[in-house]
């Protein structure tokens, strides 16, 4: 990465939570990471590695019990337009039509109606569902769903897309259709992106960066430089060279995590 | 004309062996006791023709649609408002709880202190069987509302009245159109309850009057124009249920 600032930068961050039972349990444990403006970084981890409370820190809407997390050198403290989170279960409003939907965050934003409707029609067309814009989100698949809330995002150009297990729920021909399409828009518009998965051929796929994270308490157990050109071929040596070696890391740390507690599945 | 629909056919045949029944269990009885399906058709027959019935009818309906109206301006806001701030409904909902199990009917002796006789405790009284229902439901479905939707509104910047309006209010619609749909059954059987206890027309008076003069084929008669004008009411209101849902992309 060059030596200007960090489109994200999170330092020394940590976050607790009181639990049901009444026990605080650290979700992440003095964490720091830097991602670049328009890198593409994948967080893996298994289950409990607080891989999704770090993306909600990020995007403003938890907030760290200690350490900093900035964005454009900024400190974050709610979400923020500029920042668009996606989520596994879309957050689509039924009510509305996919234009309708895309239109929201525009409307949110006070843009004059004309002009709205041309940016909500070019990012319609850019995830390739112009023909929908007139259904409802009950007639569509869930691979549809999750491109409209993509649409709905880009709308509003926003310059950090964070996305949260955005293609788990879909089988995996229309994830690995939906993960080409990210990487298109991404090299279009090149948004920074910070995606959350727990698939790792997903992070090698997508990601530059794939941050491995270990859980108990959640921390960053490995930072893997993906030095693939795009697309990248999932059949190819060069892939499963990578694939191996996060596969390693990975049991590796599930090993620990399992040892760590005194029941496993 | 004798095509009917096949699922209709059941329904037809257990509505008619119902009506066979009654016309020969009614034979061994006095008239006055247990009138006969027959007597009841003669005595609406008598009612509409003397003018009662639709005077009575009308009043009914009126009096049905202009307080459960009411109710549902009054609940909806007020559900809206208290789904959306917990504290106040956290503060509000043991009185709420009291109020609720009693029944409408045992406000009748104070309506009537109030209001006087009439009109008024008579609507009182179907308010009060609207209320409750639209009120609970509208607090359930506004605070069912899922954080998902409040979370991308929150992202997107949109300000508290437009994710009030634009995400809270719709996404909460469905629900409460279930809130609007309980209140129309309650409000209708309370209707009746209202009628009989002090108003001077309607279809409820109309039964306490054919009481007094034994005229038990015309309280049948009444009463078999309650049910059915309440059917009426009732899948009137699905219907719109349904167009609502489909509009809000939840139709099956």
């Amino acid at each position: 990465m060059s030596d200007s600032i960090p489109k994200i930068q999170l330092s020394a961050v940590e976050k607790r939570f009181i639990s049901a039972r009444g026990d605080e349990q650290i979700a992440l444990s003095n964490l720091d990471l830097e991602i670049g403006s328009g890198e593409i970084v994948c967080l893996v981890g298994p289950s409990g590695c607080g891989k999704t409370t770090i993306i909600n820190l990020m995007a403003g809407f938890e907030k760290p019990s200690n350490g900093v997390v900035q964005i454009d050198g900024k400190q974050v403290s709610a979400p923020d337009p500029d920042h668009i989170m996606i989520f596994q279960d879309y957050g689509l409003y039924p009510w509305r039509t996919v234009l309708g939907n895309v239109l929201f965050g525009l409307q949110a934003r006070r843009i004059s109606p004309a002009e709205a409707l041309d940016k909500a029609l070019a990012s319609l067309e850019l995830v390739g569902l112009t023909s929908a814009r007139d259904k409802h989100p009950h007639e569509l698949s869930g691979g549809m769903k999750q491109r409209v809330s993509i649409a709905r995002a880009l709308a509003v150009e926003p310059s950090v897309l964070f996305m949260d297990e955005p293609f788990a729920a879909l089988d995996a021909f229309t994830r690995m259709h939906l993960q080409d399409e990210l990487l298109r828009i991404w090299q279009e518009k090149r948004p920074t992106i910070v995606f959350v998965t727990h698939e790792l051929d997903e992070a090698i796929t997508l990601g530059q960066r794939v941050v491995l994270m270990a859980p108990n308490p959640g921390r960053v157990q490995r930072i893997l430089d993906v030095k693939l050109a795009y697309p990248r071929e999932r059949t190819d040596v060069d892939f499963s060279i990578f694939r191996k070696e996060l596969f390693e890391e990975f049991h590796l740390v599930h090993r620990q995590a399992l040892d760590g507690t005194e029941y496993s599945i | 004309m004798l095509l009917l629909p096949k699922k209709l056919l059941l329904p037809i045949a257990t509505l008619l062996a119902f009506v066979a029944i009654w016309q020969l269990g009614a034979r061994r009885y006095p008239p006055e006791l247990f009138p006969a399906p027959s007597d009841v058709v003669l005595a609406f027959k008598e009612l509409a023709d003397n003018g009662v019935l639709w005077g009575h009818i009308s009043v009914s309906l009126a009096r049905f649609s202009g307080a459960y109206l009411l109710a549902v301006i009054v609940a909806i806001p007020l559900g809206l408002f208290l789904g959306r701030f917990s504290r106040c409904h956290f503060a509000i909902d043991p009185l709420l709880q009291v109020l609720r199990p009693i029944s409408p009917i045992a406000w009748f002796p104070l309506a009537v202190l109030w209001f006087g006789i009439g009109n008024a405790p008579a609507v009182f009284i179907i308010f009060l069987a609207a209320f409750y229902p639209v009120l609970l439901t509208t607090i359930s479905a506004v605070r069912a509302v899922p954080a998902v939707y409040l979370k991308v509104a929150t992202n997107f910047g949109a300000r508290p009245g437009m994710t009030f309006l634009r995400v809270i209010v719709p996404a909460a619609f469905p629900g409460i159109m279930v809130g609007l749909h309980i209140a129309v059954g309650t409000a209708w059987i309370h209707l009746v309850a209202g009628e009989m206890l002090g108003a001077q027309s309607g279809l409820g008076f109309m039964i306490v009057d054919a009481r007094n003069f034994l005229r038990t084929d015309q309280i049948l008669a009444g009463m078999l124009l309650i049910g059915v004008l309440g059917l009426v009411i009732y899948r009137g209101m699905k219907a719109v249920e349904h167009a609502i849902g489909r509009r809000w992309g939840i139709a099956s």
